[in-house]
């Protein structure tokens, strides 16, 4: 009897105990000793694990630029790999501390999911890639074609409005995983593959020829990309937000991974602000003053990760576009560390 | 004598250690668990809920959804809504599970059987195919199928033309479609005409056999007037239906009916998987009939077939149906693995695109849970009443 009771009483008070609260994920994180980042696990340049498990691309860059920010130390992370269709239940639920996996900030998303959009690090929109032996040079003679897509994204919303607009029939094959998607078009069950122009990038490197596909010029969508917090906790979304100003503002100041030792003795004021040469930046939002030195040291400024992960040299060759500095004909932008 | 005559006869225990008193004790402390889990797990969703600003509710099934289904028996378009969504792949759900049970049972049927041949060879392809089969995991399978499909058929702009039952490529089969004339119902007609003559024979033939003993072939007759009286009267009614082909256009065939190589690949994974388990039901049961039904329907004058058909069969049932209608189940349920090869069924659409685009993961999955119970609970009560008719009566 007296057995039963206990174990009658453990699994309430078991239950009742699943309503943790959710504010304090930066202690909650300081204290596991690492960040939980979601992040995509099958696109080259935004997030994939290599064959020894060592994780890279630009979204995975900014959850190192997090753990460097918090810890000191990059390698405090650890990655979740997840799919377009899971990434929003596994950042509600705890699962994982911030999702960044090549997620665009829509309205609805950031209304109603009980979530927060820190802020963009990859200006994208949709395009559209075909087999250059179809012969199109337009998405507006994609009249009748089936395009092959991704559960669970915006994709999906953006190309029934596109080909609805424009009326134009067309045959939507949507699949969950990124790699079913590029298998089934690359077989032929496809005449179009729409995703993010960066991921066109990424994902016609899975194809069996990459020479014989073309992206056609059209973007039919603007995919602001960028890290997600859950809402309510505004410590947490306040370190996010921070850390990627500042590895925007690093560029902005002319701060590198290589040259941040000597940027150090600079008599800038902001660059002394930046790397904590002056004030307690880093203190007001729960770190240590040396917080962004640490974000560009061991990871970089944007152009740093972007050059390293999509950039001309290599194997997506990206260039900058409209990721480019505001000042530099594109629309990076962040506010001031001061 | 003992003491207890000597305390008047009863012998007293502590009430806790009395087994009727405990048993009620244990039901109590059991439903008070259940019921303040089951209130934990409410009390708790709703208060996180709300904690983390995510609202609940089932008005997004109003919302128009802004998405496109490929597959779709009913109208829907991108401006249909959520609810709409939640229909195509209800039925979708149903259309590949009901397709799928009724191949399945043929198949099994046949392998089953097949296995306890007395043929050497076609017994153990039987064995074989079904130690491959079942040893397989399922998603695999559907993989090999899907993708395995895809890569042997022609490009979208080519296609291999069966002549007339349609042509196959990549982007699926297109069958011709039968466009109705004025004077089809003529035709119609004819055909409840035959079926209901074929009652009529039958009733006569039994009243027939039951005076006089002597048979009838009922079967043939009926496949002869089926096919006889439309014929005559579609002819008489002159040539009334008509066939769209489907043609060859610049992505691939337009026109004709279409199926999508999605449903062919998951139609296939499913009727051969559960196939192999269907069989090896059907091997226990007819197993399950002694010999000497055989021997004693032989003794009686029957033949082989009769004998099968009439003595060993319907004995053999009462082991098969209840088996059965788990493997029927699992079928229903497997079908959701559609998500991996973009069928639109009710997982991928309801619980993939509208769960994501809405957020509403409790709302969709409670309603997706509820839907797959109401299925299962369905084919078993029918699957139920079916296995008392074909009860053994025991006199
Ligand atoms: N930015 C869009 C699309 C994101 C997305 O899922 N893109 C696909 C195509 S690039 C992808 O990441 N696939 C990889 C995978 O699912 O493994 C969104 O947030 O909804």
């Amino acid at each position: 009897m007296k057995k039963i009771i206990k174990v009658a009483l453990a699994a309430a008070f078991g239950l009742a105990g699943v309503a943790t609260a959710q504010a304090g994920t930066l202690q909650d994180v300081q204290a596991k000793g690492f960040v939980q980042c979601g992040s995509n696990g099958s696109l080259p340049g935004f997030g994939v694990p290599d064959d020894q498990g060592n994780w890279t691309g630009l979204d995975v860059d900014y959850c190192r630029a997090l753990a460097a920010a918090v810890f000191g130390d990059p390698n405090a992370v650890k990655f979740t790999p997840l799919s377009a269709k899971e990434r929003f239940t596994a950042l509600q639920s705890g699962e994982v501390d911030v999702l960044s996996r090549n997620t665009t900030w829509t309205m609805t998303r950031d209304a109603s999911l009980g979530l927060n959009f820190v802020g963009v690090d990859y200006y994208d929109g949709q395009g559209f890639m075909v087999r250059k032996s179809l012969d199109v040079s337009s998405a507006l003679e994609l009249s009748g074609a089936a395009v092959c897509t991704n559960t669970g994204t915006t994709t999906e919303l953006n190309v029934a409005d596109y080909f609805r607009a424009n009326n134009l029939d067309y045959e939507v094959v949507a699949f969950e995983k990124g790699d079913e998607v590029i298998a089934a078009y690359d077989a032929g069950r496809c005449d179009v593959f729409t995703t993010d122009a960066s991921g066109l990038y990424a994902e016609r490197l899975k194809l069996t020829n990459p020479d014989e596909h073309m992206i056609l010029p059209e973007i039919i969508s603007k995919e602001p990309l960028g890290p997600v917090v859950r809402q309510g906790d505004d410590e947490w979304f306040n370190v996010n937000k921070w850390v990627l100003n500042a590895i925007i503002n690093a560029e902005d100041l002319g701060v590198n991974q290589a040259n941040v030792d000597q940027m150090l003795g600079s008599d800038n004021p902001e660059i002394r602000r930046l790397l904590g040469a002056e004030g307690t930046f880093g203190e007001m939002i729960g770190l240590s003053n040396d917080w962004a030195y640490n974000v560009i040291k061991m990871v970089g400024n944007y152009a740093d990760i972007f050059d390293r992960n999509v950039g001309p040299d290599t194997p997506l060759g990206i260039s900058r576009g409209l990721n480019a500095l505001w000042s530099k004909g594109g629309i990076l932008y962040a506010p001031p560390i001061r | 004598m003992t003491d207890s005559s000597q305390n008047g006869g009863v012998e007293r225990t502590f009430f806790l250690n009395d087994p009727k008193v405990r048993a009620i004790i244990y039901q109590v402390v059991m439903v008070a668990i259940v019921v303040w889990a089951g209130w934990s797990i409410v009390d708790n969703t709703a208060t996180n809920l709300n904690e983390r600003g995510i609202p609940f509710g089932f008005d997004f099934l109003t919302a128009p959804s802004g998405f496109g289904i490929n597959q779709s028996l009913i109208p829907y378009s991108e401006s249909s809504t959520y609810g709409d969504v939640y229909w195509v792949g209800l039925i979708n759900t149903l259309l590949v599970a009901v397709i799928g049970v009724f191949f399945a049972t043929i198949l099994g049927f046949l392998i089953g059987i097949a296995r306890l041949s007395h043929n050497w060879l076609i017994a153990r392809i039987a064995t074989v195919y079904i130690e491959i089969i079942r040893n397989v995991p399922l998603l695999l399978q559907l993989f090999v199928w899907y993708f395995a499909v895809l890569r042997l058929l022609p490009a979208k702009r080519e296609a291999l033309d069966l002549g007339p039952i349609g042509l196959l490529n990549i982007a699926g089969f297109y069958a011709p479609k039968p466009i109705f004339g004025a004077n089809t119902w003529m035709v119609g007609v004819a055909i409840l005409i035959a079926i209901a003559l074929g009652i009529g024979i039958r009733f006569w033939a039994r009243r027939r056999q039951m005076a006089t003993g002597q048979q009838f072939p009922i079967g043939w007759t009926f496949i002869g007037l089926l096919i006889v009286l439309p014929l005559i009267a579609y002819f008489i009614s002159g040539d009334p239906i008509t066939f769209e082909y489907p043609e060859l256009a610049r992505f691939g065939p337009q026109g004709g009916i279409r199926v999508i190589p999605e449903f062919i690949g998951l139609l296939l994974a499913l009727t051969l998987y559960t196939a192999a388990f269907i069989a090896e039901i059907v091997r226990a049961g007819i197993m399950a009939v002694s010999h000497g039904q055989t021997e004693a329907a032989h003794a009686l004058g029957l033949r082989n077939g009769p004998t099968l058909r009439l003595v060993i069969v319907p004995q053999a049932m009462r082991v098969i149906i209840p088996p059965l209608t788990s493997q029927y189940l699992n079928l229903t349920k497997n079908s959701s693995l559609a998500v991996a090869i973009a069928y639109p069924d009710l997982v991928s659409t309801f619980t993939g695109t509208a769960l994501n685009q809405t957020g509403r993961a409790v709302e969709i999955i409670l309603m997706t849970m509820l839907t797959y119970l109401a299925i299962s609970l369905l084919t078993s009560a029918f699957m139920n009443w079916y296995n008392k008719r074909v009860a053994l009566v025991e006199r």
